[in-house]
């Protein structure tokens, strides 16, 4: 990554991360003064990052393209057959599911679920390191840019009461995404998120040692390590006061084993436990597959099924909470769109994208489908993108999050509501 | 155990010979364990000592000596042990660096001693195929069936023989040699090039060539020739398959009954991006096309059975390629792929991207640009040697200046292992086999704090490896993650891994809190400690349980000296180096 962007977050980030943006009093307690009573049920987003590239065109099958199943042989997957297994699962007569992803079409059913195809950047790099950047930062081809767009999002909406759990990424560093100046925890599991003192149950040793480090951190100069030091402390207290581990996964949900699982899981739980997330972040790996892709079955098949199965069980789990969340998934490009020598794919342009939840205009699939004969390709070997994904990222972002249109979420991106893909009410 | 007892021996010997025991490795080819604690040193032979092959002056530096000798053991190694700040110093620390320079000239007798504890360092990749089989395909599908008692999976599957087997010896390994080699510059750059060529060692049959990898690939040039580093890794069967090469034939290529093969651009476009000319090193998506058809036939003899480097000539495309403006012409074999690498490594770019990748490593994370351009032309007036950057490197005035001093955030690796120095903890060698699950040797022990910190050992999934810059390991997870490996280490409660606090102020009155504290900043931060996070730690004195009162509650009171050990090694000015 650019040096100058660490450079610039560390100075620009450090007085949000150090919380003294009013007049030097920590941002806690501002929070503390102003926030009345229990924290209000704000709107949630839930961002998932599929690192890797997903083939959008095994995701959410074209089966109505003939130019589809000229371009790929093994790896195509069977046009519908009436709900027959390893068959594609219609959604509209001209798009289908991965037979894999069965269990997000009920959701599609009550219209609670979205596509967004041919979605992507306009930067053409298909470099994974350079492509996540540039949709994590929200400034395709530009790498200097300090901040992600959530970060940005999120810092032009400032909530007098806001939560340190405003915005949480599941896994042990902070992504991209997030960092910037409104401050983000990252957390391997819930259960690793305090001070821990002897084995089994926190002894009284533990407590003083929290306080010690406590101590050390907020004494010091400001910085990016003291600074996320008393973010981590303020998030302790308040995780330890709300436990949210003690709540089970809700209505029957069941969660697909693993670390993708894990963490939907424990994004609920967050979320049940009223401690005033407003962003969600989690990401899920394996999707770079350029050899032995397989097809209804095999090894996209597995990740797409461990995928579909974590995000219905997340719905299923948040039950009537769903009704103000919204989970949007997202990919750094597709893959090419003939299949290679090795029954793979490798590094394409537009891909996929889903929404879902309660205020989901679902059972559509959103953008204009730009064709795969080889003259519709970008470059002639891939899927072209017709709508750019700064459009329905900053829809979700405006609409649902409530971030002004004059925030600085997308620079360098003029996008008028009527851009919009039109996913949300 | 394994503790780091041979050490402690250095620090009795008269100043005169320190040079020379450390040249030994202190022990002299006893190999460590416990005997060799309380046995005297052995008589050390009069060696006259060649002189270093390489020359360093350090720039002129407002640094005081203590703290340029601790930023140099911070930056050119795992951090001091104790004792380590006045060896060098006894030394000279610019001898110091000349030696660390010349890693093959430094004996290392008691890391060599430690690693016989994990054979599958010096196992090739058949041979790790042989005595860690893949589970077999009917055995897999009876265990998930549910079909098999444990009694009959741990016959079936013995633990001490499965594949898991390797990764952990080899991550133990990595964390042996980072606590106790001598050459700790050369582990730092076997660290920094493995990370640059990184693979993942859980994708598919990669797990039983990564530790060839290593040992082949990455640590014979690790202070050697840039281009052989490249050389060797994309010759090796670990970096073949990682990136897909193995499977890249000509386009037009198809196997009779088995259907069409083709090119795979995974491996020529991370060559590029990644290993030399950096993202904007001034090349195309036609560029990667055209590196990728000269690379077509570099493959791998029977992958799955631990088979080496084989170029196809059948599958390779013979037409004329276009490489950065570069014709390549028509007919050739391999050495399409030789020229690539020639034309890579002699770029401007490259020289440019491998100078900044060490300047970040080795002074900032926003390296200085002008230091960036003397390293590259560094690299490009010696051929890309990297002994040569190094000094360039170490010996410029950015690497001593005040701004530079504790500028970088320790990684997880490094926060780990710089804490079990500082203690001089001692480590377990692995169990043997059939002991219970729960006993675990040091060197896994601390791997698994490693990797909860954030980064898993050889399990880095993407080709980028891990990040160099604080951003990306400061976190409140991961900060708490560190405080908790602190004090779980200081209080000894890691399985494998033995500290013990107290011997470091066993002549200072435990009754006189301050004194105590006095002596642990000065072990763990050699008083390198903000006035600050001072008052914060001495205020914590008055604390109930800080200062633990005797049993009978009358007795003289009682410093609790783990946790102002924790409390200093989470302090902020710890994560630093």
């Amino acid at each position: 990554m650019d040096p100058c962007t660490r450079r610039a977050f560390m100075r620009g980030g450090a007085l949000s991360v150090l919380g003294v943006g009013l007049g030097g009093v920590p941002r806690f307690l501002v929070r503390t003064a102003t926030a009345q009573g229990t924290p209000s049920r704000s709107k949630v987003l839930i961002a998932v990052f599929q690192r890797g590239a997903v083939d959008g065109l095994s995701m959410v099958v074209p089966h109505g393209d003939p130019d589809y199943y000229s371009a790929r042989g093994a790896i195509a997957i069977a046009r519908p057959a009436g709900g027959q297994p390893d068959t594609t699962v219609d959604l509209d007569g001209f798009f289908g599911l991965h037979p894999a992803m069965s269990p997000l079409k009920p959701l599609w059913g009550a219209r609670r679920l979205a596509v967004v195809h041919a979605c992507g950047s306009p930067d053409i790099t298909r470099s994974h390191f350079d492509a996540q950047d540039y949709m994590e930062s929200g400034t395709p081809g530009v790498k200097s840019t300090a901040d992600g767009w959530l970060a940005r999002g999120l810092h032009a909406t400032p909530r007098a009461s806001a939560s340190p759990f405003r915005a949480v990424a599941m896994g042990p560093q902070l992504p991209r995404v997030l960092r910037g100046e409104a401050g983000a925890v990252a957390m391997g599991s819930l259960a690793d998120f305090d001070v821990k003192g002897e084995q089994g149950a926190p002894a009284t040793g533990a407590v003083d040692a929290r306080r010690g480090f406590e101590s050390m951190y907020e004494q010091g100069v400001r910085d990016l390590l003291y600074g996320t030091g008393r973010e981590t402390f303020e998030a302790v207290k308040m995780l330890k006061a709300a436990a949210p581990q003690r709540l089970a996964p809700a209505n029957g949900a069941q969660y697909p084993r693993g670390r993708f699982g894990e963490s939907l899981k424990q994004i609920a739980q967050l979320i049940r436990a009223d401690v005033g997330v407003e962003v969600a972040f989690t990401d899920v790996g394996g999707w770079d597959t350029h050899a032995g892709q397989g097809n209804e079955r095999g090894q996209l098949a597995n990740r797409l099924s461990d995928f579909a199965q974590g995000l219905a069980a997340l719905e299923r789990d948040l039950g009537d909470r769903m009704d103000d969340v919204v989970v949007l998934t997202m990919s750094e490009f597709g893959r090419t769109v003939r299949e290679n020598g090795n029954r793979g794919t490798d590094h394409g342009h537009a891909t996929a994208m889903l929404v879902l939840g309660g205020p989901v205009r679902g059972g559509v699939v959103y953008g204009r489908w730009p064709g795969l004969r080889r003259d519709q390709l970008f470059e002639g070997r891939d899927l072209a993108v017709t709508t750019d994904f700064r459009a329905l990222f900053a829809e979700v972002a405006q609409r649902h999050l409530g971030v002004a249109p004059t925030a600085p979420l997308f620079p360098g991106f003029a996008v008028k509501t009527s851009g919009f893909p039109g996913v949300l009410v | 155990m394994r503790p780091l007892e041979p050490r402690r021996a250095c620090a009795v010997l008269a100043p005169g010979l320190l040079a020379l025991a450390l040249l030994s490795g202190c022990s002299s080819g006893v190999p460590a364990g416990p005997a060799t604690r309380s046995a005297a040193t052995p008589p050390v032979p009069r060696v006259v000592e060649p002189p270093p092959r390489y020359r360093v002056t350090l720039a002129a530096s407002t640094l005081r000596e203590d703290q340029r000798i601790l930023h140099v053991l911070n930056r050119l190694g795992y951090g001091p042990r104790s004792g380590d700040v006045e060896r060098v110093r006894q030394m000279g620390l610019e001898r110091w660096i000349e030696r660390q320079l010349d890693p093959e000239r430094l004996p290392d007798a008691a890391l060599e001693a430690a690693l016989t504890d994990y054979p599958v360092l010096a196992m090739s990749p058949a041979g790790l195929y042989r005595d860690y089989p893949p589970p077999r395909q009917q055995d897999v599908q009876r265990f998930q069936s549910g079909q098999m008692t444990p009694q009959e999976i741990r016959e079936v599957f013995p633990p001490d023989r499965r594949p898991a087997v390797i990764n952990a010896q080899l991550q133990s390994a990595k964390i042996m040699r980072a606590v106790l080699s001598e050459r700790q510059l050369q582990e730092v750059m076997v660290d920094f090039w493995f990370n640059h060529f990184n693979v993942y060692a859980l994708k598919g049959p990669v797990r039983w060539m990564t530790p060839a990898y290593e040992r082949e690939a990455i640590r014979p040039h690790a202070m050697g020739r840039f281009r052989d580093l490249v050389l060797a890794t994309a010759h090796h069967p670990a970096m073949l398959y990682y990136l897909d090469n193995w499977l890249s034939t000509r386009d037009d290529l198809v196997v009779p009954g088995r259907g069409r093969r083709g090119l795979n651009e995974n491996y020529a476009r991370e060559l590029m991006e990644l290993h030399t000319l950096g993202v904007d090193g001034g090349y195309s998506q036609q560029d990667v096309v055209e590196v990728a058809r000269c690379f077509t036939g570099w493959t791998i003899e029977r992958p799955q059975q631990g088979g080496g480097y084989l170029f196809r000539p059948g599958t390779h495309d013979r037409g004329a390629k276009h490489v950065l403006g570069r014709a390549i012409p028509a007919g050739g074999g391999q050495e399409d792929g030789l020229a690539v690498i020639d034309l890579l490594t002699r770029h401007s770019s490259t020289a440019r991207f491998i100078a900044t990748k060490l300047v970040r490593r080795f002074v900032r994370d926003d390296p200085p640009k002008a230091l960036v351009d003397r390293v590259a032309r560094v690299f490009q007036k010696t051929d890309g040697d990297i002994r040569a950057m190094l000094v360039a490197i170490v010996t410029s005035p950015e690497f001593v200046s005040a701004d530079t001093y504790q500028a970088k955030t320790k990684t997880p690796l490094e926060v780990v292992v710089s804490a079990v120095r500082a203690l001089d903890g001692g480590l377990d060698p692995p169990p043997a086999p059939g002991a219970p699950a729960r006993v675990v040797g040091g060197g896994l022990s601390l791997a698994r704090q490693v990797a909860r910190l954030g980064e898993p050992l050889y399990e880095a999934q993407p080709p980028t490896g891990y990040p160099d810059v604080a951003p990306a390991w400061v976190n409140a997870g991961a900060l708490l993650g560190r405080m908790n490996y602190a004090l779980a280490l200081a209080q000894s409660r890691l399985p494998g891994v033995r500290t013990d606090v107290g011997r470091f102020v066993q002549d200072v009155d435990r009754g006189q809190p301050a004194a105590v504290l006095d002596r642990i900043v000065s072990v763990v931060l050699h008083g390198e400690v903000s006035a600050s996070t001072r008052r914060v730690l001495a205020s914590q004195l008055d604390s109930p349980e800080i200062v633990r009162a005797t049993s009978d509650d009358r007795g003289p009171r009682n410093t609790d000296v783990e946790k102002l050990a924790a409390l200093v090694l989470g302090s902020p000015e710890f994560q630093r180096r």
